[in-house]
């Protein structure tokens, strides 16, 4: 991928303090492929993924200050490897592993290997293990976070991220979960699990994008990549494909979307600050998609992203168009959540009451879920029920932990 | 003779924050057990000590696939008995001597399915 090969040259050049963008770039990128072959060889994930995990930490510690080594990959391997030998010497039960790790012809470079990383990835995913325990995973062992980084990144505190991921390991450990990709008909759930894994990690990074907490890992950019890795991984997939599209689609908007730490509506988005360039790649992955004729609902969401990125503005959006892509996707996906996005879209075509009718039949599932008051409010002031609108937008603002989230529905509140 | 299913409900924790010559215990107790058994007229015909709960999937009717038990409790099922008694006073004198001091134990039938038993 063009991406490593500037990372690689990047580093190459010297011993420059290294960015976190180049330490995520550089880790990201060998991470799994570690974790995987270090599994392989020991049979174990847990001990596996523990002694990458602490080469990473050590990485990230002395790069960040003397630059990245000129083969980050070799540096990272052995210093993993020789992690896992110092385990393998204070556990017992595993001493007649160390002379597989002691055998320097298991030393060769991992380039050119048949792509470890995905099988790894289906297994972190595994059902039979928790959401949050799949997203900690994931991130650890796919994405190379630090435990640190990920409790700052999902908002959790650190003991429970890490406590999740040894729960998730012993429990991949323990029940013999295969890391592998499953064929035949359980394929299409599981690959759906992962998508929805690499798509709440694009989320959270929303979340936390206006809170007060800086990370040094931008979960979007490693969703992008990871989104990026499974469709290059499972090309006739086509939900692999939809689901890259849309996280390109949103990408693209990034730039407009907050401004100074402020967020702005789609609507009044300045589509200037769009990338063009990203729309366009994120185009062509849908077209991709499209031909291999298997839609599911990561592609409709994907195509929803593409109306509003044909607009020259928040006037000329064709909700007709958005309107029946959530009609179908309602086949696919009745969520509450989803139905709450398509009432927007019916507010446009059949007006506000119409979207409020539907957005009152959802309360029960969405009270106290903050864009539900929100999405009410906007309806009611439609309605010139203004006192109601208010008291809605007030509720919303109570219920909204992200600080610039919380500041443009007080914006709202005080007009 | 019926067969008599020995449910151990016990409190995990309990297991976990044993010193490991209470786990030698806990065996040594299991095997007395076994053997009283057969003292008694009664016979032992299956039973296995299960993996901690924190590894236990769950799978619902619709064949959802869920982490975790399918009944949440602080007491869960830790193992099992499958005994050969006279009648449910004879497998419950068994039982009575089975070990679970991290909680108890339950008594059910085996049915002959047959016949719809419920």
């Amino acid at each position: 991928m063009n991406e490593t090969d500037g990372a690689a040259a990047e580093s190459g050049r010297g011993h420059a303090a290294a960015s976190d963008r180049l330490l995520a770039r550089v880790i990201r990128e060998e991470s799994a492929r570690i974790v995987a072959a270090l599994t392989g060889w020991l049979g174990s994930l847990d001990l596996a993924e523990e002694a990458v995990a602490e080469a990473i930490e050590e990485a990230v510690r002395q790069w960040r200050t003397r630059g990245v080594p000129p083969n980050p990959g070799g540096w990272l391997t052995q210093a993993a490897r020789h992690n896992a030998i110092d385990r393998l010497r204070r556990e017992k039960r595993y001493r007649e592993k160390l002379a597989l790790l002691a055998d320097p012809a298991d030393a060769a470079p991992l380039t050119g290997e048949p792509d470890e990383r995905l099988p790894l990835l289906f297994g972190c995913c595994h059902p039979a293990i928790s959401p949050d325990a799949q997203l900690a995973l994931t991130l650890r062992a796919i994405c190379g976070l630090t435990t640190a980084q990920i409790a700052r990144a999902t908002l959790a505190p650190e003991s429970t991220v890490a406590q999740r991921i040894v729960r998730a390991k012993r429990k991949i450990g323990a029940t013999g979960i295969p890391l592998r990709i499953p064929e035949g008909s359980e394929r299409a759930a599981r690959l759906d699990i992962v998508l929805t894994v690499v798509s709440v990690m694009y989320s959270e990074a929303h979340l936390v994008a206006g809170g007060d907490a800086a990370a040094d890992r931008d979960l979007a950019d490693d969703a992008v990549w990871l989104a990026r890795v499974v469709a290059h991984e499972l090309p006739r997939e086509a939900e692999a494909q939809g689901l890259l599209a849309l996280l390109l689609f949103h990408r693209a908007r990034e730039g407009a979307r907050a401004v100074d730490g402020e967020l702005i509506l789609l609507a009044d988005q300045d589509r200037a600050r769009w990338d063009r360039r990203l729309i366009a790649e994120a185009q062509a992955v849908l077209e991709k998609a499209a031909k291999l004729r298997r839609p599911g609902r990561w592609q409709l969401h994907a195509a929803i992203a593409a109306c509003h990125s044909d607009t020259r503005d928040g006037g000329d959006t064709d909700w007709l168009q958005v309107l029946t892509l959530y009609d179908m996707l309602l086949a696919y996906d009745r969520s509450p959540v989803v139905r709450l996005n398509r009432a927007v879209a019916l507010a446009e075509v059949d007006g506000p009451q119409a979207a409020l009718d539907e957005v009152d039949a959802l309360g029960r599932a969405l009270t106290g879920y903050h864009l539900w008051h929100a999405v009410r409010a906007r309806m009611l002031r439609h309605l010139g029920r203004r006192d109601e609108a208010m008291a809605e937008d007030l509720r919303a603002l109570e219920l909204t932990a992200n600080d610039a989230e919380r500041r443009l529905l007080a914006a709202r509140v005080d007009r | 003779m019926s067969q008599f299913a020995i449910l151990i409900y016990e409190d995990p924790s309990f297991y976990e924050t044993m010193p490991p010559e209470g786990w030698a215990t806990v065996v040594d107790a299991h095997h007395t057990f076994t053997e009283r058994v057969s003292e008694l007229g009664g016979s032992l015909t299956g039973g296995g000590a299960l993996a901690p709960v924190t590894t236990a999937t769950t799978i619902t009717g619709g064949g959802t696939v869920t982490d975790g038990p399918f009944v949440r409790s602080r007491e869960a099922l830790l193992g099992y008995y499958v005994v050969e008694a006279r009648d449910l006073e004879h497998a419950v004198e068994l039982a009575k001597l089975c070990p679970a001091s991290g909680g108890g134990v339950e008594v059910r039938p085996l049915v002959d399915t047959a016949t719809n038993p419920f």
